[in-house]
This record gives structure tokens, sequence and C-alpha cells, in this order.
């Protein structure tokens, strides 16, 4: 019955996430609350209205000012279900905010007016998404140029992304399907183009897919491979890889959750971000400890993904 | 500038008005009189809104069948936002405080003019000005959304420095209006009116003049901040020079949040006038409002980070706002539950006023408790960005301010006009504007829980687009119902405002100052300042022994 009443209104798309039924249970919670108050607020409002409508132009009323009493209790009554209601809203948002360690990482790039998607192994899709069912997946987003939105209705996710920093957001699919993604943050002529499709398959069909080879001469290079180059070329000099300290700090198991205090105290988590904005603007965040004088560096987005892929592989 | 001195009060004989005071272009256009500018402001306004009122009908127009109907995207891009800039600068956030606030408000309080009449004409001088640089942008093809988000608008740096333009000097008619009513208020108010005493239209007038002078500025720094970024290179929005983008979010929603409550708190004042009138009986929990009021544009100022769940702000600001922002919720209840006391037990009259009193605290119930699935961050995270936004927004903007305006404008109408409109007319105009603006939103909400999202030219990609294009077209549909109830509307009062049969001083038996005045009021409003000796919401009192504030009574009406 309690389930029959809640689901009235339940208008929400098909739950393809660990937490969709959580969410649309709280969505329908407020609805079936908001809506229970607009109608009997309005009905009394109109069941007064008639019950009072002037008969004759002496008709008398009450005088009434005020009441302490019943103006103390709809104060606090409404105060209390709205703590109540952030509560819930806190707690499931949480969640949505803490990816668990190891989910699969998938880095989106949103650009006017399509998305690209490069996996762990390097594979690259555009317009697709293919995760696999039952497992957490990390989405690592960057705008090539104005912001985007990534929204997908069916796993009740949403976060924006802009050029020059990494946002994210992260679900576990629980069923297999294709549902569609929608950029939510407008973005000029094609904004309603800006289209794709999250296709949700069991692990086989996921490492089939991941591994499959269009043709063999474009073997899709290891992300940690180019990241690797890169960091001989340019980090080497400064960051060792064993814990000893040159000029900068080691690279030594970085991406452990360890922090770094920086000059002013701060504790920052070495996080996706946290390396993006250290190699592009390094002045701005100098751990403790250490000279501010490392130069910026321009890295393409696909080498910055494989710095960080390779920084994550040092143990 | 010889009208400036017409303060002289020897015409009040016979039939001489505000009105007909004096005649020609030249007499409205130098006017200082009060009335005179808000009658001004009021036809500009009418204006701005039947040219955002068409937009939004090409939008939906073009939204009724999936696929591209009638213009292409850059077109559709351009005319949404067009809507949502005319609607917002040139139409709404003026709104009640020009049109009904610079006419009611000195009449309220028993003064002459307000405190600053020349500075009142400059506003409007101002307005007029702001309104140019809003065609301008258009001229340049603004086709960001009214929210000008950075880097997008930086794009178009012509268009968007003409809108934020249009929004800088149209703020400054803002801020010099918010100025004069708040030295009105302290300053003018007649004998004996003390705080306690002050109608609530005008207590809602002073919470809103104080959020247009301390919110308004920001949009001055944003423009200084945007013409420094577009003129010498500073990166202040641009990422790729060093800015933040999401810095302009929060300065544009510093700003633009409070500015909902300019546009929500003196339609609330309205809806506070009007029930006791038609209820004859005294406004329930007068304290309470007033600290609703109050408290409504004090939290105003905490809760923008609202708007902004899903842009990228560090988690626990993002619990922050969600907490402060429920807070807005406990005042807004008690003000429903006030204005509902007030009817029980009253003698109610079903006037074209009253039933729209009624209707505002109906939709705004809605658009308040929608509110509450956006401020909730597990559901905003879905609801974001979709039509569920567009239609709570709706329903707080146009179900709340503008239905409380027109509630407001058929009031107050034989008091501007000296003239009744056609109540029967009315009345009928009421229920197509009604039923058309349910029709067009409620399917709305529905397809916003469903993901659709807002400032999409087309969905004929989706997986379930039927269901899609159904719920459209119900809204499009009914928002032509919408549109012929807006011009039944105006076309009824337009013709009651020339033709209508001549209204009495006071046709309601209000307690209210204004009313104590003839119809339309003479220029210099009062023969002799009234003396005011007690609340305007004493309605019902000469049955008590008492009066409102637990004293045995002693003179019941105001001078």
């Amino acid at each position: 019955m309690l389930d029959w009443i809640l689901e009235i209104f339940d208008f929400m798309p098909v739950e393809a996430s660990s937490w969709a039924s959580r969410v649309d249970y709280i969505n329908n919670v407020i609805t079936v609350i908001s809506v229970f108050c607009t109608v009997a607020i309005t009905f009394v409002m109109i069941l007064f209205a008639w019950k009072y409508r002037r008969k004759s132009e002496n008709q008398k009323t009450a005088y009434i000012t005020h009441n302490a009493t019943l103006e103390t209790i709809w104060t606090i009554i409404p105060t209390i279900i709205c703590f109540v209601l952030f509560y819930f809203g806190y707690t499931v948002y949480h969640e949505m905010r803490n990816p668990p360690v190891g989910a699969n990482e998938v880095f989106v790039k949103g650009q006017t007016w399509y998305w690209d998607f490069q996996y762990a192994n390097g594979k690259k899709s555009t317009g697709e998404l293919v995760v696999p069912v039952g497992e957490p997946v990390k989405l690592i987003m960057t705008s090539a140029d104005v912001l985007h939105s990534f929204f997908i209705p069916a796993m009740r996710v949403k976060e924006d992304m802009y050029n020059g920093n990494y946002s994210y957001l992260w679900f576990t699919p629980t069923s297999s399907g294709t549902f569609d993604i929608f950029c939510t943050e407008y973005c000029g002529t094609q904004h309603s183009g800006m289209t794709a499709k999250l296709k949700v398959v069991s692990k086989e069909a996921y490492n089939d897919w991941l591994n499959e080879k269009k043709d063999p001469s474009a073997e899709p290079v290891l992300p940690e491979v180019t990241g690797k180059a890169i960091y001989t070329a340019k980090c080497a000099a400064c960051h060792s890889l064993d814990g000893s300290k040159v000029v900068g700090p080691s690279f030594k198991g970085i991406y452990s959750g360890a922090k770094h205090v920086l000059q002013d105290g701060t504790e920052v988590v070495v996080d996706d971000n946290y390396i993006r904005n250290s190699i592009a603007n390094p002045l701005s965040q100098i751990v403790a400890g250490y000279p501010p004088v490392m130069p910026a560096f321009q890295l393409s987005e696909d080498e910055l993904i494989g710095v960080i892929s390779y920084m994550k592989t040092l143990k | 500038m010889s009208n400036d001195t017409n303060h002289h009060t020897d015409k009040h004989s016979g039939d001489v008005n505000y009105l007909n005071f004096e005649k020609g272009f030249m007499s409205w256009w130098m006017s200082i009189d009060h009335k005179r500018i808000g009658l001004m402001y009021l036809v500009s306004m009418i204006f701005f809104f039947a040219i955002g009122g068409l937009l939004a009908l090409v939008v939906r127009t073009e939204l009724m069948k999936r696929g591209q109907t009638i213009i292409d995207n850059d077109t559709y891009n351009m005319a949404f936002t067009l809507h949502g800039v005319i609607m917002i600068f040139l139409f709404i956030v003026p709104g009640v405080p020009a049109t009904l606030g610079n006419f009611l408000l000195p009449l309220m309080i028993g003064a002459k003019d307000v405190a600053f009449p020349r500075l009142n004409r400059l506003s409007y001088w101002v307005y007029v000005f702001g309104s140019f640089f809003a065609f301008l942008a258009i001229y340049f093809k603004l086709d960001t959304g009214w929210t000008f988000y950075s880097p997008y608008s930086l794009r178009n740096a012509p268009a968007v420095m003409s809108a934020t333009m249009a929004a800088f000097v149209l703020g400054f008619a803002s801020i010099l209006t918010g100025v004069n009513f708040l030295v009105t208020i302290h300053k003018m108010r007649a004998p004996g009116l003390t705080w306690d005493r002050l109608p609530l239209f005008v207590w809602a007038t002073y919470a809103t003049a104080l959020l247009q002078v301390i919110a308004t500025p920001i949009i001055g720094i944003t423009l200084l901040l945007l013409f420094l970024e577009n003129a010498f290179g500073i990166g202040v929005f641009r990422p790729d020079v060093g800015g933040d983008p999401v810095l302009f979010q929060h300065l544009f929603w510093f700003y633009s949040h409070p500015v909902v409550y300019i546009m929500i708190l003196p339609a609330m004042g309205i809806v506070s006038e009007i029930i006791p009138v038609f209820s004859r009986k005294p406004i329930f929990g007068y304290k309470a409002i007033v600290w609703a009021s109050v408290g409504i544009a004090a939290i105003s100022f905490l809760v923008w980070g609202h708007h902004m769940f899903v842009s990228g702000m560090s988690d626990f600001v993002r619990y922050l706002f969600s907490f402060l922002t429920f807070f807005v919720a406990v005042p807004t209840a008690v003000k429903v539950f006030n204005w509902v006391a007030t009817i029980y037990k009253g003698s109610v009259e079903f006037t074209s006023p009253m039933l729209y009193a009624m209707a505002f605290v109906f939709l705004f119930m809605i658009a308040g408790t929608t509110g509450i699935h956006l401020a909730t961050l597990a559901t905003d995270a879905h609801y974001h960005d979709t039509y569920f936004v567009v239609a709570h927004f709706h329903y707080t903007i146009q179900g709340g301010a503008v239905i409380g305006l027109y509630a407001g404008l058929h009031f107050w109408f034989p008091k501007i006009f000296g003239r009744m409109y056609n109540e029967k007319f009315a009345k009928i105009a009421f229920c197509l504007l009604f039923i058309g603006f349910n029709g067009t939103f409620l399917p709305q909400f529905v397809l916003g829980m469903m993901g659709m999202p807002r400032r999409y030219a087309d969905y004929s990609t989706f997986s379930n687009v039927d269901t899609f294009e159904y719920l459209h077209f119900i809204s499009t549909c009914f928002s032509y119902i919408n549109a012929l109830g807006y011009s039944l509307v105006l076309v009824n009062l337009g013709y009651g405002a020339v033709k209508g049969v001549k209204a009495t001083a006071n046709p309601y038996n209000s307690l209210g100052l204004e009313w104590q005045t003839p119809s339309p009021p003479p220029h210099d409003n009062f023969e002799t300042i009234p003396v005011v000796t007690d609340w305007s919401y004493g309605y019902g009192e000469e049955y008590s022994d008492h009066d409102h504030n637990g004293n045995k009574k002693v003179v019941a009406k105001p001078a």
C-alpha cells in the first residue's frame, strides 16, 4: 500500500545503477509529502473560502490576529521535515561523491558537440561509452572547449566539466542495456545533438570489446607507456621513482592516497586534478620543503592521461 | 524642466487628478510624480512582457513535434535566450516595485511622493536606456541563455558585453528605486504610522529594496571583470588564460539568486494585502509575515550555491549550500499558513483579485515544494538542468511573481485609473490563464523526471522519444491557452482603463490609506497628510473589544 502511494508520481527512468532505487525512494517521499501538503492546504483554503463566503454585507467575522501556539507548531514541523530530507539527500549524495578504490577508470572528453572516451588499455571510442555490469566505473572528465555536463538519467548522475580541469563522477551499473547520455550544460548550436549512448554489457563482452582490433596495425598504445616516455624525457631529472628527494617530490607511491603538505600548510590529497594542475601551473601548489622552480608544461589531453596513468602504476 | 516645480496643490477641485493634471508626452516623460512614473514603467514592462511571451510561444511551437519544425537550432537558441533576458531583466526584475511599488508606496504611507522624486524619474530613464543595450545584444545575436555562462559566452564578446551592460544599467534603475524606497519608508511615513502598523506590502517592498541595493552591484563587478578580460586579456573567467569559469557562476548567482526574491517578495506583499480585504479579517500573524519577509531576504544571500551543485564546487560546499537552502522553506511555509488562516471565519468575496491571490497561494506551494526536490542533493543530481527546473522556476516566477502582479493590478486598478474593468471578463481570463499555465508546466515536471534536458532544440535522438513528444505536445497546446488568457486580461484591463465605469474612492471598503483618497488620486495624493491611529488590517474590529495589541480599543479607523 505504502509503495503504491509512493509510486503514484514516479515518472523516473529505468533504475540501472546501484543507488537509483534509493534516489527514487527519496524523490518519491519528497513528492508524496509535497503533493499531500499542497492538496491538503489548498483544500483547506478552498473549504474556508467557501464555508465563510460572503452571504450578506453585515456578515460577522472573527477578529483573530495571531495564535502563538499554532504559529510555533507550523514553524517547527516544516523545519524538522526539512532537516530529515536534507539528511537523506546528503547520505546518498555523499556516496555519489566518493568512488571506491579500484573502480574502472574511463577518461571522458567533451567537445562541441560530441563525447570522446578513453579506457585503461588506451582504447578510444566516440559517442559510445561501454562499461561492464556490476562493476564500479569512475569517469574522469574534462572539456576541450566550453562547459559541458555529463548526464546519464538511468544512472541518476550528472557533473559539469570544464577546460583545464578534471571533474569526476562514478556509478555501478546494475543492469545491462543501452541508455541515453545527454549534455546538460548549454554549449551552442548542436547542444541538443550532443548525446551519446551508454552500453552496459557483461564482463566477458566488455573484455572482448576492449581488446577487439578493427585494424591490426592500429594497436592501441597503453597510456602508461606514453606516460613513461614523457616521464623519462621531461620529469625524471627532478622527480625520482625510488623515494629519494631530488629537486621535486618523488613519484614513488604517489597515488597511494597520501597527502602533500603545501608551503602554506594546507594538505591536499594527490588526485588527478592535483597532478593536472601541478603540471600546467606548478607554482600554484609548491610542496613544503621544495623550491618553487618547476616550469609549466603544456601537455595534450592524451599526454596528461598518459602521465597520470603511469603515475598510478608507481607503487 | 519647468514641470519639476509643479508641486502646488491648487488644482485639486473637481475631476482633476494625476492622470489629467497635465497633458502631452513631455508632461509624462518629464514627470516626477511617482504615480505617473509607476504607470510609465507598467506600460513599458507590459510591452516587453508581450515580446517575451511571443518568444516563449516560438520556443514551445518548435518543441511541439520532434525534429526541426519551424526554426533551426541557432534561431531556437536565440529565441529562448531572448525570452529569458527580456522576461527577467526588462519585465520581472523591475516588476512589482517599479510599477505598483512606485504607484502605491507613498499612498500607503500617507506621503505626497517618494523621498527623491527626480531620482525616481532618473530610474525610469535609466531603465529605458538599459533596454537599448538589451536590443544591442539581440543585434549581436546573443545565444548564451540568460545566464551568460563563461567560457561559452566569451566566444561572442560583443553580445555578452551588451547583455551584461544591459543588466548593469538596468541594475542601476533597480538600485535607484531601492534607495528611494528605503529612504521614503524610513523618513516619510505619515504621523502615527509606526513600524508595527506598516502595511505588509510596504514591508515586502522594504525587504526587496534592501536586496536591490545590496545584491545588484555584484553584476557591476562582474561586468568590470568581463571588460578587463576582454580588453586586456587578464584571466578571470577564461580557463585558457588562467581564469576560472566557475567564478563567473558564483558571481552571477550571488546576484541572481537574491534577484529571485526581488521578484517574489513584493508579490507576497500584494497577496498579504488582498486576502484580508476580501475576507474582512485582519491578516493572521502580522509579525510572523514581517519577520518571514526580512528572513527570506537575509537567507537569500546564503544560498546561491544551490544553482551550482554539479558545477564543480568542492563537496563540502555542496553539502553546506544544500543545508542552508532548506532554511528558505520555513519562512515561506509560514506565510502560506498565515494566508490560509486569514480566510478562516472571514466573509469571503470571490472577486478576481481574490481569485488571483488564492491561485498565487496554490501555485506558489507547487513552486516551493518542487524546490525541495532541487535542494535535496541526491535528487538534484538527476534534476539539475532538466525541465523539472524549468517547470519549478516558471511556477515561482510566473505562478508566483506574475500572478501576484496581476492580482495587484486587478486589486488597485480602480485606484490607478479611477475606472473598473469588466469583472465577468476578468474571471474568464483568469480561468484560461490558470488552466493554460498549469497545463503548460505540469507536463514539464514529468519531462524533467524522465530526464529531458533544458535548452534542447530537439529530442528526436532520445530512446523513448514518443513519450517525450507526447508531453511536449500537451505542454505546447496549453501554452497557447495561457497566452490567450494573458491577452484577454490585457484587453479587459486596457478597455477598462479607458471606457470602464467610474470607480469610487474605496470600492472594497478597505482600511488601507491608499483608499482614503479619491480614485484616481490627485497629483499630491492627499489633501492633507493623514494621521494614522491604527494598523490597516482591523477588519471586524468593530465587533471586538480589543485591538490587535491586546489593548482596550480607543480609535478604530485611520484618518
